[in-house]
This record gives structure tokens, sequence and C-alpha cells, in this order.
């Protein structure tokens, strides 16, 4: 029995309608178009009548398939499969074709994108009449979740699921949670001391007893998929048993070995060999870097180990490999400052008293390397005139293209915080200033009135090399005043470069093992910029926080919390469905070449090495048809992307070049093609 | 290793030392320059201001006539190397340029595909190509001992010379460290000599003439190290008038950097043209050089 086509043609207002004629696509079809019986073209076909249409003729005319030309499947393919769905139908047996964002959007000729939309419909009709009923299955969401990073994104995520009763462990790789932000010294517009705010979060995420906590540990692998994740984590050795330590701090206080703390203090301060990163670390045992101990150099010493009241100290502890089973996965992992040396002219690493945005709030901070007193690198001198640098890697097409969105409004609490402790003269040296969030501009009004200098223009370069008597000793900085147009040598005794905000070094390689992607610049890639922001491609992870862009404080904490409201959402539904459009591998005749493990862009293929074959994990297919075209043996198939669609589609697209012999008043055209 | 060798007119008159020195040193690294045959003038600064079409033409006609198995075209000279490298980069990014500068070139029988020629500075071939571990085997004689301030200038790294950092260029630094010779990292070492802006505005030239030199003395340079004859003219030539314009004492030698990387190959000072230079460097490296010898030996 033929099928019977429905065939509908939006108009999309005047989207579709202003280049193509919709009105001469629907009527072609429906005279043209093998099987279809209905052909229609309406204003908005997304709008209730609309689907209401769609409903009304599966019913009425005894439509079997249905095609409707529109915008994007992404958009609303949901709709019309859910109105094919009312109207009894089954709605994988609805096929859209985008005659918007592929045609009428990208054309500027109305006859020819008239032709092309004809083309897209044909190719859409044939397709559907091969197309199958197909049914959706559900799989059990396992409440537990996985965060990974404990900075502010990734606590915020944690506290809010674990306050609403559900099970997180919570990864992060340095010793203590807290991340960047426990570095800070204030927060911006309000000036609330960074470590105020924070710490009791992180205590409360070190104390929940929904929360288990593995600090100074690294995500190792993950398999599974959406509601059913297996994790491998690396707790690296501590060198300190964790349960026998009570954080009594006496192994810092006694180890005899002094290096500079490159990760918390930013290089501005020093540590022990084995050290807690700061007074307020969650959780409170410290860490014995082996690199400096000089146990581990020589052999000797060992004063830690002798003076732990508890015989805490373990040289011989390794690295320990943890299982867990979790139904979703958070990444926050935040962002990591870009390196000043890549831009020489600016000077840092070759004048001493260049400084990154990260040493400048150690610098500031009260807890930090000289008591939140602003210094020269000299340890006594308070300069008496700062320079701040915007855009240190951002907005540079040398560097990073992208503004990092923070530095503004932290070159904003610097100049504050110079002005008010040291009274030193500033000078902000910006591109543009952006400060467009709730009371941001204020700040900046702010310091416009403090007095702060503002100088419209890109730095040229900071140096040593003096003009005159009044430079002498000092670093020059020199930018055009793009404002007055002139090229201005401003002497100064303190630069703070405002460094980008980069992605991780190694994102990409998180990305992989979690099966999402990450944008040109680094950062991880949302299902949707606009409406699904924390979603990724890949059921059941999230992310949150600056590891999907450079983000301040509260864009974080927002993101934090939307993502575990979207997996207290699955947790609370306890069923997640699982598209039944994906690919399937005939075992038997599979011959295990592999091809395909490597190609799937999300993993979704598992080799069993003990039978020698592929096979397709369900659940973590998203029906891409990449391992279909790849088989050598043709012997994966693909639900809803079959071969035989496939080439009905590309028949159907070439109607005018394509015809089948036989076909009545076609055989001119198919004696000219045969010739 | 061969490579196709542009020397461009200044190293035919007031920069001879500094073809003779390349012409030297090449002979003991033991890669060979092939010069271009029937090479006409890059046209220096002055052509692309008045007519970029027909500057743009001239230009090619130089790397047109590079035979087939001349891939690789040296040019020591900074504007020569700026004005090579950019015509053939205009012409691969502009399809326009491209055809008209073509067509032009049909006239004498000659076409260019941008990309067939790759322009190479001499420094980024030396460092490059010959590298530290051939320098280090190459090199008999110690620099120690000599203060030496490398110089930039504005034409060979910027903008787009593909070996080195624009903006604050390091790569004949590390090239004079691995002779044993103490760089100076002074701050302007990409600052701007005034190119010809001694034939326009003297004040404006002895100024910044003066803040280069000014710069090397307050790091104790013995000399600074060029890489482009305008530069070294600039520096030397007219170092005793910048001195009595600002009531100043320089006594600094400028000298073409192959000239001293010739002296760490064991070649001697006639053979380098040292001496041709205005402010004399060879009593410099010659006290210099064997105070330091002395002082190892006692």
């Amino acid at each position: 029995m033929a099928e019977r086509v429905g065939v509908y043609v939006c108009h999309c207002g005047s989207n579709i309608a202003g280049k193509v004629d919709v009105e001469e696509v629907a009527k072609w079809a429906g005279e043209h178009v093998k099987d279809v019986v209905v052909a229609r073209d309406y204003k908005f076909m997304c709008s209730d009548l609309g689907q209401k249409m769609v409903e009304d003729d599966i019913k009425n005319e005894g439509l079997t398939r249905v095609v409707v030309a529109a915008c994007s499947p992404h958009l609303h393919e949901k709709t019309f499969r859910r109105a094919c769905k009312n109207g009894g139908l089954n709605p994988y047996l609805l096929e859209m074709t985008n005659i918007r964002e592929h045609c009428s959007w990208v054309h500027k000729d109305t006859a020819a994108a008239t032709e092309k939309a004809k083309a897209l419909v044909s190719a859409a009709a044939e397709r559907v009449k091969f197309q199958e009923p197909l049914e959706p299955t559900y799989v059990d969401v396992n409440p537990t979740t996985l965060v990974v990073g404990g900075g502010i994104a990734g606590l915020q995520a944690t506290l809010e699921l674990a306050d609403a009763g559900y099970p997180v462990h919570l990864v992060e790789r340095q010793p203590s949670i807290g991340g960047h932000m426990a570095q800070f010294d204030k927060t911006f517009p309000t000036l609330d001391c960074s470590a105020c705010i924070l710490t009791p979060k992180m205590s409360e995420a070190g104390q929940h007893e929904n929360v288990t906590l593995h600090a100074y540990s690294e995500l190792e692998e993950v398999s599974g998929s959406v509601g059913n994740f297996k994790v491998k984590i690396r707790q690296k050795a501590r060198k300190v048993d964790f349960d026998l330590c009570t954080g009594c701090g006496v192994c810092v206080e006694k180890c005899p070995r002094k290096v500079v703390d490159t990760e918390f203090e930013a290089g501005m301060g020093n540590r022990k060999a084995i050290y807690m990163p700061f007074p307020q670390a969650v959780p409170r045992v410290p860490v014995l870097d082996t690199e400096s101990c000089i146990w581990f150099e020589r052999q000797r010493c060992g004063a830690c180990q002798k003076l732990c009241p508890t015989n805490a100290i373990n040289f011989e502890q390794e690295d320990e490999l943890i299982e867990l089973n979790v139904g979703n996965i958070i990444i926050a992992t935040g962002w990591k400052p870009f390196d000043c040396h890549k831009i020489p002219q600016y000077g840092y690493g070759r004048l001493a008293n260049v400084y990154t945005s990260l040493e400048f709030e150690r610098l500031c901070n009260a807890a930090g390397p000289t008591n939140g007193k602003i210094l020269l690198r000299d340890g006594k001198t308070v300069p008496k005139s700062v320079a701040i640098i915007h855009c240190v890697g951002s907005r540079d097409l040398n560097h990073n293209p992208y503004c990092s969105s923070v530095c503004c409004m932290a070159s904003l609490k610097f100049a504050h915080l110079v002005t008010e402790k040291t009274g030193a003269e500033v000078h902000s040296f910006y591109i543009d200033i952006r400060t467009n969030q709730k009371d941001y501009e204020e700040f900046y009004q702010r310091l416009l009135d403090e007095g702060v200098h503002f100088v419209r223009g890109k730095v040229s370069e900071v140096t040593d090399a003096a003009r005159s008597e009044n430079e002498r000793g000092k670093l020059i900085v020199q930018a055009e005043d793009t404002l007055i147009g002139r090229q201005q040598r401003f002497p100064v005794d303190m630069v703070i470069l405002m460094g980008a905000l980069e992605p991780q070094t190694d994102a990409r390689e998180l990305g992989l093992k979690c099966g999402i992607s990450c944008s040109m610049a680094g950062f991880y890639t949302e299902r949707h910029p606009k409406l699904d922001p924390v979603a990724t491609m890949t059921d059941g992870v999230f992310v949150a926080g600056a590891c999907q862009g450079p983000k301040d404080i509260p864009a974080s904490v927002v993101q934090g919390a939307a993502a575990a409201a979207r997996v207290a959402g699955m947790i609370t539904k306890g069923k997640v469905m699982i598209e039944p459009v994906v690919a399937a591998i005939d075992e038997e005749n599979c011959s295990g070449c592999r091809i395909c493990n490597n190609l799937c862009p999300y993993n979704a293929i598992e080799y069993d090495a003990q039978r020698g074959v592929s096979h397709v994990i369900t659940a973590l297919c998203k029906g891409c048809g990449t391992c279909v075209s790849a088989c050598p043996a043709e012997v994966i198939s693909g639900a809803h992307f079959s071969n035989k669609q496939i080439y009905a589609e590309i028949e159907g697209a070439l109607w005018d070049a394509i015809r089948p012999a036989g076909v009545p008043g076609e055989s001119e055209t198919a004696e000219v093609s045969a010739s | 290793m061969k490579y196709a060798y542009y020397p461009g007119c200044s190293l035919e008159s007031g920069s001879a030392a500094y073809d003779v020195s390349v012409r030297a040193v090449a002979d003991a690294l033991g890669f060979e320059l092939e010069e271009l045959d029937d090479w006409n003038c890059c046209g220096a600064t002055e052509y692309f201001t008045q007519n970029e079409l027909v500057a743009t033409s001239v230009i090619a006609r130089n790397l047109a006539i590079c035979r087939e198995d001349q891939t690789q075209l040296v040019a020591p000279c900074a504007a020569c190397f700026l004005n090579l490298k950019k015509t053939d980069q205009l012409m691969a990014t502009h399809s326009h340029v491209k055809c008209q500068v073509n067509e032009a070139l049909a006239a004498g029988g000659l076409h260019y595909d941008p990309g067939r020629v790759k322009v190479r500075h001499l420094l980024d071939l030396i460092y490059t190509d010959i590298g530290e571990a051939k320098l280090r085997q190459k090199a008999v004689k110690s620099l120690k001992g000599l203060r030496v301030a490398p110089y930039y200038g504005c034409q060979v790294v910027r903008p787009m010379n593909g070996f080195d950092n624009t903006e604050y260029p390091m790569k004949m630094d590390e090239l004079f460290t691995w002779l044993g010779a103490e760089v100076v990292d002074y701050p302007v070492k990409a600052h701007c000599c005034g190119g010809h802006m001694t034939q326009i505005s003297e004040d404006a030239a002895f100024e910044l003439i003066r803040r280069l030199l000014d710069s090397a003395v307050e790091y104790q340079a013995d000399l600074i190290l060029c890489m482009c004859p305008m530069c070294q003219l600039n520096l030397d030539a007219y170092q005793g008038r910048v001195a009595n314009h600002f009531n100043k004492n320089y006594q600094l030698p400028i000298i073409f950097f192959t000239q001293l990387l010739g002296v760490a190959l064991g070649l001697d000072f006639q053979q380098l043209a040292i001496g041709k230079e205005i402010v004399p460097a060879g009593p410099v490296i010659q006290a210099k050089l064997s105070a330091q010898a002395a002082g190892a030996s006692a």
C-alpha cells in the first residue's frame, strides 16, 4: 500500500515567505511529488492552529507520513512530533526539512531559493516514506552526582544538591577546595572580603553529610551514560594518612624545607615541602610535595614523620583509584591565568615591578606574603604611582580574541585598593570599560570620583628606558591616549597586567573523557548558548562556571546553581528518556576492525575484546551516523538514518536530474541523462 | 645548503661591509649564497608611498626571476627583506594584486605565483637553519668579555617576520649568547633609528638616535650589532653630530651582526671589513677579547 504523505510549508511570517514562494512550493509538492496527498502552506506552522492542521489531516485524510518544511529541527521537531502523536501517528514518521536557515535566510534570489526549497521538500518526502515507527526507552537515574572542580561554581552546585538531599562526590585537583576565589582579597563591586563569603561554603561542603570530598584528586576515566555513569578518580598520594591526621600542623611547622609557592601564592610567597595551601584549607590535611621534600631527595630529615603526634605521615603512600557510580556529572573546572611572558614588551619577568593580576591579589590580601601591604618587589617601598593595563592577552588577535569579561571590574577593584591603601596615583589603560552587570557601572562612577585616571588606549610597551630625568628609575608606560589622539608616556612605580582568563591546559582532555566538546578557544560548549547554557550535547554531563567561558563570581554561582537544578530535576523524575534514533551493529557480521570505535564523537561504541566485536551503548549514541557511513562492512545500521532513507533523500533532492526510467511524462529527461 | 641571495643596493655601496661579512660568514658556516642574476632595486621605503602597484610589480620581478630550484631567497637588508616578503604576502592574500602584478610582469615575459619563493632574513637562516649546535661547533673564538647590544630596528621584525617576536625580538640575543658574548637586554632594541628622517628633520632623527645610543651606553654595551644598513648608517655616521647636538660624548662602535659572528668563527678583521665603520670597532673588540684571554690564562 502506498504511503499517504502530508506536506506543510511554513511562511514563518516573512522569514521564509519573504524569499521563498511558499505557495508555489506547496502547490508543486502536491502536484509533482509522488504519494503526497495533502500539501498546504501556512503563516506559522508552529502555532496551535498549524499543529491542529497536521493533527486533523492525520485523522481525516489518513496521513501515514508528515513533512514539515520550516525552520531547523533543533527548534521545532519536538513540536511537530507531538502534533503527530496527538493525531495518532508515531512521532518518528515525521520529517522536518529546514527551508529557513538552509534556504531563505542564506539566499538572495527568490526564484533560485524557491527551486531549492522544492528540492528540499522533495528530499524529505522521499525519505519519510522509508522511516519507521520508533519507541523511546527509559533508564533509571542514579541519584548520586559527581562534581568536578571545587571552585565557587562547583561548590555552589555541590551544596545546592546536597541541601536538596542528594549525595554528591566533589573532586578537586588542588589540596584544598576553594579555587581562585580563595586567593582573592576583595570581591567587586561590594568590596566584601572574598574569604569571608567563601570559607563558610567551603567548610559546609567539607562537613555536609551528603558530600564526599575528594581533594587532591583527579577524574581519571568516565564510562557509562546518563543516569548510570561509572567514574574512576585518582586520589593522589598526600603521603599523609587522611584518617589519622588531626590537622594540628606540627609537620608543617617543623618542616625545614621552604619553597616558592607558585600555586596558591602565585609565586609571591613561600610554603613548606609539607603544606596546607592556606589556613582555612578544606580538608585540613596537609600534602607532602615529594619534588621538594628532603626525604625524597636524599632519605634524610623525616622531621614530619618523627614529630607527628598521630603517626599520620606515610612516605610509602601511593595514588589510589576510586570507582564510583553516579547518575550525572557537573564539570566546573574553572580557568587558568594567561602567561604574561607571552607579551614581552610589557616586561613581565624582566622588569621587577610588573605584576600579574593574581600576584597583585596576593599582595593585597591580608593573609598574603606582605600581610596586605602594597609594596614593590624590594619588600619595603610603597608605590607612589601605579599603572593598570587591561586586556593583556584578551581582545588581542595575537593571543585570545575574546573578552575575558572580569578584568575591567577586577582592575577597578585594584584601582580602589591602591588608592585606599597607598594613596598612589593610578592610571588605568583600557580599550573599552565593560561594566554591564548590576551595580557595576556605579562602581566605575565611584572610581572616577576617587580620582583614578582612565586612559583609553592600548599600551605599546612598558620600559625602563628613561628619556628624561623624571623618568629615571621608573617604569615608563607608553600608550596612545586615543581620546586626545596623542602618544603619551607615564612614569610609574608599579604596573599591573590584567591577564586573560584562559581554559585549563587539559580542558580538551577532560572534555574527551566526558564526551563534551570545546570552542575554538578551549572553553566547553554548552548545548545552546541562550536556551540551554549549562547542559552539553552529552546527556547527563553539565558545565558550570569559567570552564564554559570567562565569568565572574556571581555568574559562576548562577551557573553552579543552574546545573544543580538541572540535575535535581533529572533525579526527581527518576527516569530519563533515551532517544530511539541510534545506531546498531550487526554483531554476527562485525569483523571487530574498530574503525568505528575511534570515530564516534560521543564515545558510544564499546569493543568487546572477548567476542572480538563492537557494540553501541544506546544511551550514549546521538544517532549522528558517523559509524554507519564509516563501517567498511556496512554492518552498522542507523535507526532513522538507514541507507535506504538516505538514498531516497538524495534522489528526492536531485528530482530534476535523476528520474527513474518509466515514469510517465518524464522519459525525455531520462533519455537525456542516459545519453 | 644553498640559497638564492639578494644583496640589495645598500650592500653594494655604503654597507659593503655587510655584504663582505655575509659572504665570509656563509663560507665559514658552509652554506652557499647564489646571487640572483639581474636583480633590481627593492624600492626601499619610497616606492610604496608613491604607487603601490608599481612598487609591488617592481619588487615582484625579483621573485619572478628566481629559477624553479631557487625556492629560498635570502635578503640581509631590512628594507629589502620587508619589501620582498610584503609583496609575496600581498599577492597571496589579495587576488586582485596578484592579477595586476602578473599582468605587469607578463610585459617582461615573467610570472610569479605567491608562495613559490620563501623570503628569508639572514638572521633567521643562521638562527634556524644553521642552529645552535653547529654554531657552537664552528665557533673557534669565544666572545666572552664583550658586552654587545643587539639592535633589531623596525623593518625586519615588524609586522610579520615569521621567526621572532615582533615587539620584543630575542633571536640575535640568543645567537650571541651561544657564542659567549655578554648580551645586554636593553629595552630599546626594536625601537626606530629614524630611518630617512635625518634628511627631513634632524631634530626628530637625532632624538631617536640619541635614545638608542643612551640606552646602550646605560647598559654598558661595548658595541651595537645591526642587521639593517639604514640603522647602521644612522647610528654610526651621525653619532658625532648627535653627540654635539646633545652635548654628549659617545664612542660606541656600530657594526653588522655578521661581522662579529665572523670574529667568533675565526675570521680576521680584514675578511670581515671591520674598520670600514666610522667609530672604529676593531680596537674595542681586540682589547676586550684579549683582556678576557689574558685573565683566563692568568
